[in-house]
C-alpha cells in the first residue's frame, strides 16, 4: 500500500491497518495517510519524541506493568497505594515495564488516571479491579480524545468525578467510569490493578479500546 | 383499471420519472476558474461568505418576506456524525459539498439530495480535538481542498472525492490544527492554524492548488528582526499564539487578503507583556508572497482569549459625506470596529461597544481600547469581565445586505466571564490556558432579560435598527442576508432555524430541526428555483456555554440533541 502510485480515498480501516503493518509504525497513521496520498512511504524513521525510540514505549500497558507518577516532583517514580490520597484527587501515571525500565510514555493513549476511593462506595465490578480501594482508568476522553483532567463536584450530585474540561463529559470512577455527564458515548477504559504491600501494579490490559472512536 | 393498464400506466410513469442518481462520479461538473470566484453566479455558493468580500449577502429574491413563511424542507441528509456542524454547504452549478466533523466530505446532488460520493479521513487515534469541527471545502478547477483536525490539507478531485494530494501543515502532536474553510485565491490554497490553547507560534500558509507545494508561509508573531518582534518579552514570541483559524477576505481590487488572528497566549496578558503583535489583529497580506502590508490590532496585550480571527467584511460605505473602503468587524472584545482600507494601511474610523462591556474604559484617537486593570485577568487573582470568553460575538459570522445597508450581528448579551490566571510551564501537545480549566467561569449578569441578540447596525451611522432578542438562549450560529430581505440564522438551543425580516426584525418563519444549528445558512439556486440550506449538529462552543449555563438560568433548555443533518428548504408550490 505504501508504495502505491494511485491516490487513494475512502481509506478502509483494513487499509490503514495493512498500511501500518507494512511500515511498522502504529503511532504514525497520519503520516501514512499522507505516503498514501503522495505515493511515497516514509523514508526517515526518526522519532520527534524520543521515548518513542525505546522498544515497547508505545505499546498499551500490559501485565506486571508498574505505575509511576507523570508529572510533578516525583514523576518516574513508582506509586504505591499508600502515596495516594483516598478520596483524591487523583494523580496521573504512566506504566513501566519493570523488566526493561521503560516508560510507556511513547503515545498519550497510555496514560492513566489513578485514584484512591473507599472501597464500600465501588461498585462489583470495580472492586474487582481494584487494589484495596485504588482504581486506574485511561486519562483520554472517549469523546474526542481530549485529556481528562480535572476532579470536581458533578454535574448532577454532590461526588466528585473526572472531567474532561474539553467538553465536559464527567465519568463517575466508582462506577466503572461511567458517564454521569456530557457527550462521551462510552465508560472510560478501566486499568485493573493488584497492590501486594508494593507498588500499584497492572493486572490484566485495559478493559475497552481507550481512545476515542471515530464513527463510521 | 385491469392490472395489465395497471402495470402499464406505471411503466409510462416511470419513463417520465427523472432517474434516481446512483452514487458515483459527477457528470459535467463545472471548472472553478478564477473569473467565477470573483464574480460568483448569484445561484451559487463557493466561498465561506459567498463572495471574497465576505458578506454573507446572496442576491436572490426569489424567496422573500410575501413567501417565506410557505418555505417548507425538501430533503434532507444525515452526516453520520456528532459535533459542531459550522460549514456552509458548498454550491457549484447544482452540485453541493458538506464538510462535517471527522474531516468528513459528502457530495450531493443540490437539487434531490442524492449522494454522488462521500470522503472520510481517518483520523490519528491518539489525536486531541479541542474543537471536533470544520467550516467548509475550497473550490478551484476541479478539485477541492480539506483542512483537517489533524493537521493536513487534503485536495480532493470534485468528480470522485478521491485523494490528489496530501500535505501536512504542521504536527498535531504539538497541538497544531485546522478547522478552517480554505481560501482560495488565484491558484493558491491558503489556510491558518489553529491552536492557541496549546502554545503554537500562529501562521498563515499558502500552497499551489495543483501540486500541494508550500509557497508561502507568515508566521502571525513577527521573528527576531522583523518588525513587531520588541512587542514581545524575551521568547515569548516563540509560543505566544496569534493562532489564524478563520478564512480570510480578499480585496480584489488591491490584491490585498485581510486575515484575523486570535488570543495571546496562555491567556493572562501578564504572562507575555507588551502590545503582542499580531495576535488579536487584522492582517493585510499580498496573496503573491504572504508578505505583511499593514494591520490593526483590535486590543493589545490580550488577556481574556478573545481571539478576533473572523475576517472583516468589505464594504463601501457612505460615511460622514463620503465613500470609505471599510473594513467592519464587530469583535469578539465587544467592539463594533469601523476601518478604512486606505492605500497606506489600515486606519481607525469608529469603534463603539455593541454588548455590554465593563473592559474598555474608551478608545484613543488610533483605535487603541483602553482597559479597565480591575477587569483584565492576572497571575494569582480571580479576574471577572463582561462580556465572557466567549466576547459579544465569537468567530459565527455577521453578514451585510447590501439592499439595506445594515450589518446583522449574532452577539450574546449579559454573559461574563472570569478566571484566576496562573503561570504554567508548556508541555507541547497539552493544553496551555495559563488558568485551570475548571476554574472558567460563565455568568449571565443580575437582572439579564435575555442572552441571544441578533442585532441590525446601520455601520454608516453606528445606530442600532432593530434588535431581536432571545431570553433563554445564546446565539452562536453565524448569519446570512439576502436580496429577498431576509435574514436567516439558527444558533440557539431550541434546534429552531428562523428568518428575519431585514427592515424591521420581524420573525417571519421559523422551522424546528433535529439538533441545534451552528452552521452557516446558505442560499443557492438550481433550475430556476431558490433554496436555502443550514447544516443542523449542536457542538463544540455552542454546548460549552450550554452546559456553563444549566442550573445557573432557570427554565434554560438543557437538552440540546447532537447529529448532523443536512437541510433544504423551498416555497411550497
Amino acid at each position: 500500500m505504501c508504495k502505491s502510485d494511485q491516490p487513494t480515498t475512502s481509506i478502509t480501516s483494513t487499509d490503514a491497518e495493512l498500511a501500518t503493518a507494512m511500515c511498522q509504525d502504529p503511532t504514525r497513521r497520519a503520516l501514512i495517510l499522507t505516503a498514501l496520498a503522495t505515493g511515497a512511504c516514509l523514508a526517515s524513521s526518526r522519532s520527534s519524541i524520543a521515548e518513542e525510540d525505546a522498544p515497547g514505549s508505545n505499546e498499551r500497558p500490559q501485565k506486571a506493568d508498574v505505575l509511576v507518577f507523570a508529572e510533578g516532583d516525583r514523576a518516574g517514580e513508582v506509586i504505591k497505594p499508600q502515596d495516594l490520597k483516598a478520596g483524591g484527587p487523583p494523580v496521573r501515571a504512566w506504566p513501566k515495564d519493570p523488566n526493561t525500565s521503560v516508560i510507556r510514555k511513547g503515545s498519550r493513549l497510555n496514560e492513566v488516571l489513578v485514584v484512591k476511593l473507599d472501597p464500600a462506595e465501588l461498585d462489583e465490578d470495580t472492586r474487582s479491579r481494584a487494589a484495596g480501594g485504588v482504581v486506574a482508568y485511561s486519562a483520554i476522553c472517549v469523546h474526542t480524545g481530549c485529556p481528562i483532567t480535572a476532579w470536581v463536584k458533578a454535574a448532577s450530585s454532590d461526588k466528585d468525578v473526572f472531567k474532561c474540561v474539553c467538553h465536559n463529559s464527567e465519568f463517575d470512577p466508582r462506577q466503572s467510569a461511567q458517564v454521569v455527564f456530557g457527550p462521551a458515548p462510552r465508560r472510560l477504559p478501566a486499568l485493573p490493578l493488584v497492590a501486594d504491600d508494593g507498588p500499584l501494579t497492572v493486572a490484566a490490559a485495559f478493559v475497552g479500546k481507550v481512545g476515542a472512536t471515530q464513527s463510521r | 383499471m385491469t392490472l395489465k393498464q395497471w402495470l402499464l400506466s406505471g411503466l409510462l410513469a416511470s419513463t417520465f420519472l427523472v432517474p434516481i442518481a446512483a452514487a458515483g462520479p459527477i457528470e459535467n461538473y463545472s471548472p472553478v476558474t478564477p473569473e467565477r470566484l470573483k464574480n460568483p453566479e448569484p445561484g451559487n455558493w463557493m466561498h465561506y461568505r459567498r463572495t471574497y468580500d465576505g458578506q454573507g449577502y446572496s442576491t436572490l429574491d426569489q424567496i422573500n418576506t410575501s413567501n417565506v413563511k410557505n418555505l417548507v424542507p425538501v430533503w434532507t441528509f444525515s452526516t453520520g456524525v456528532v459535533e459542531g456542524h459550522q460549514a456552509p454547504p458548498i454550491i457549484n452549478n447544482g452540485v453541493m459539498f458538506v464538510s462535517t466533523p471527522e474531516g468528513q466530505v459528502i457530495a450531493l446532488n443540490a437539487k434531490t439530495g442524492d449522494e454522488y460520493w462521500r470522503y472520510k479521513r481517518q483520523l490519528p487515534e491518539d489525536l486531541f480535538q479541542l474543537h471536533p469541527t470544520n467550516r467548509g471545502v475550497g473550490l478551484w478547477q476541479d478539485k477541492l481542498y480539506l483542512a483537517t483536525t489533524d493537521d493536513h490539507l487534503v485536495a480532493l478531485d470534485a468528480k470522485t472525492g478521491k485523494v490528489v494530494w496530501d500535505t501536512k501543515v504542521e504536527d498535531y502532536k504539538k497541538g497544531q490544527y485546522l478547522t478552517l474553510m480554505p481560501l482560495v485565491v488565484d491558484g493558491k490554497v491558503i489556510v491558518g492554524g489553529s491552536g492557541g490553547e496549546f502554545g503554537i507560534r500562529g501562521y498563515i500558509v499558502a500552497y499551489d492548488a495543483n501540486t500541494g507545494k508550500e509557497l508561502w508561509r507568515t508566521f502571525t508573531i513577527p521573528g527576531p528582526g522583523e518588525f513587531g518582534h520588541d512587542t514581545w518579552s524575551g521568547d515569548d514570541w516563540k509560543t505566544g499564539g496569534a493562532p489564524a483559524w478563520m478564512t480570510g477576505t480578499y480585496d480584489m481590487d488591491t490584491r490585498t487578503i485581510y486575515w484575523g488572528t486570535g488570543n495571546a497566549a496562555p491567556w493572562p496578558g501578564e504572562t507575555h507583556p507588551g502590545d503582542n503583535l499580531y495576535s488579536t489583529s487584522v492582517l493585510a497580506l499580498d496573496p503573491e508572497s504572504g508578505k505583511i502590508k499593514s494591520y490593526f490590532q483590535y486590543h493589545q496585550n490580550d488577556s481574556w482569549d478573545w481571539d478576533e480571527v473572523d475576517a472583516p467584511m468589505l464594504i463601501d460605505l457612505q460615511r460622514d459625506g463620503r465613500t470609505i473602503k471599510s473594513l467592519v468587524h464587530p469583535g469578539r472584545n465587544a467592539i463594533f470596529w469601523v476601518l478604512e482600507r486606505k492605500p497606506e494601511g489600515i486606519k481607525y474610523v469608529a469603534g463603539w461597544p455593541y454588548v455590554y462591556t465593563d473592559v474598555w474604559k474608551s478608545i484613543d484617537p488610533n483605535g487603541r481600547p483602553i482597559a479597565d486593570p480591575a477587569h483584565k485577568p492576572g497571575i494569582g487573582k480571580r479576574v471577572e469581565f463582561c462580556p465572557s470568553l466567549w466576547g459579544g460575538k465569537d468567530w459565527p459570522s455577521a453578514a451585510y445586505s447590501q439592499n439595506t445597508k445594515l450589518v446583522y450581528v449574532p452577539a450574546n448579551e449579559n454573559f461574563c466571564g472570569g478566571f484566576t490566571g496562573e503561570k504554567l510551564p508548556l508541555v507541547p501537545g497539552k493544553l496551555w490556558l495559563g488558568t485551570k480549566p475548571e476554574d472558567i467561569g460563565l455568568t449571565p449578569r443580575p437582572g439579564a432579560t435575555h442572552f441571544g441578540e441578533l442585532q441590525a447596525w446601520d455601520p454608516a451611522t453606528g445606530k442600532k435598527v432593530w434588535s431581536h432578542n432571545f431570553p433563554k438562549s445564546q446565539l452562536f450560529g453565524s448569519v446570512t442576508a439576502t436580496a429577498g430581505d431576509l435574514i436567516f440564522v439558527g444558533g440557539t438551543n431550541d434546534r429552531m432555524f428562523r428568518a428575519f425580516h431585514a427592515k424591521t426584525g420581524e420573525l417571519l418563519w421559523e422551522q424546528k430541526t433535529n439538533s441545534g444549528i451552528v452552521g452557516m445558512p446558505i442560499a443557492y439556486e438550481v433550475d430556476g428555483t431558490q433554496y436555502i440550506a443550514v447544516q443542523s449538529g449542536w457542538g463544540v462552543d455552542a454546548q460549552r456555554i450550554q452546559d456553563a449555563l444549566v442550573g445557573k438560568v432557570p427554565g434554560l433548555e438543557n437538552n440540546v440533541p447532537q447529529g448532523g443533518v443536512v437541510w433544504v428548504f423551498a416555497v411550497k408550490k
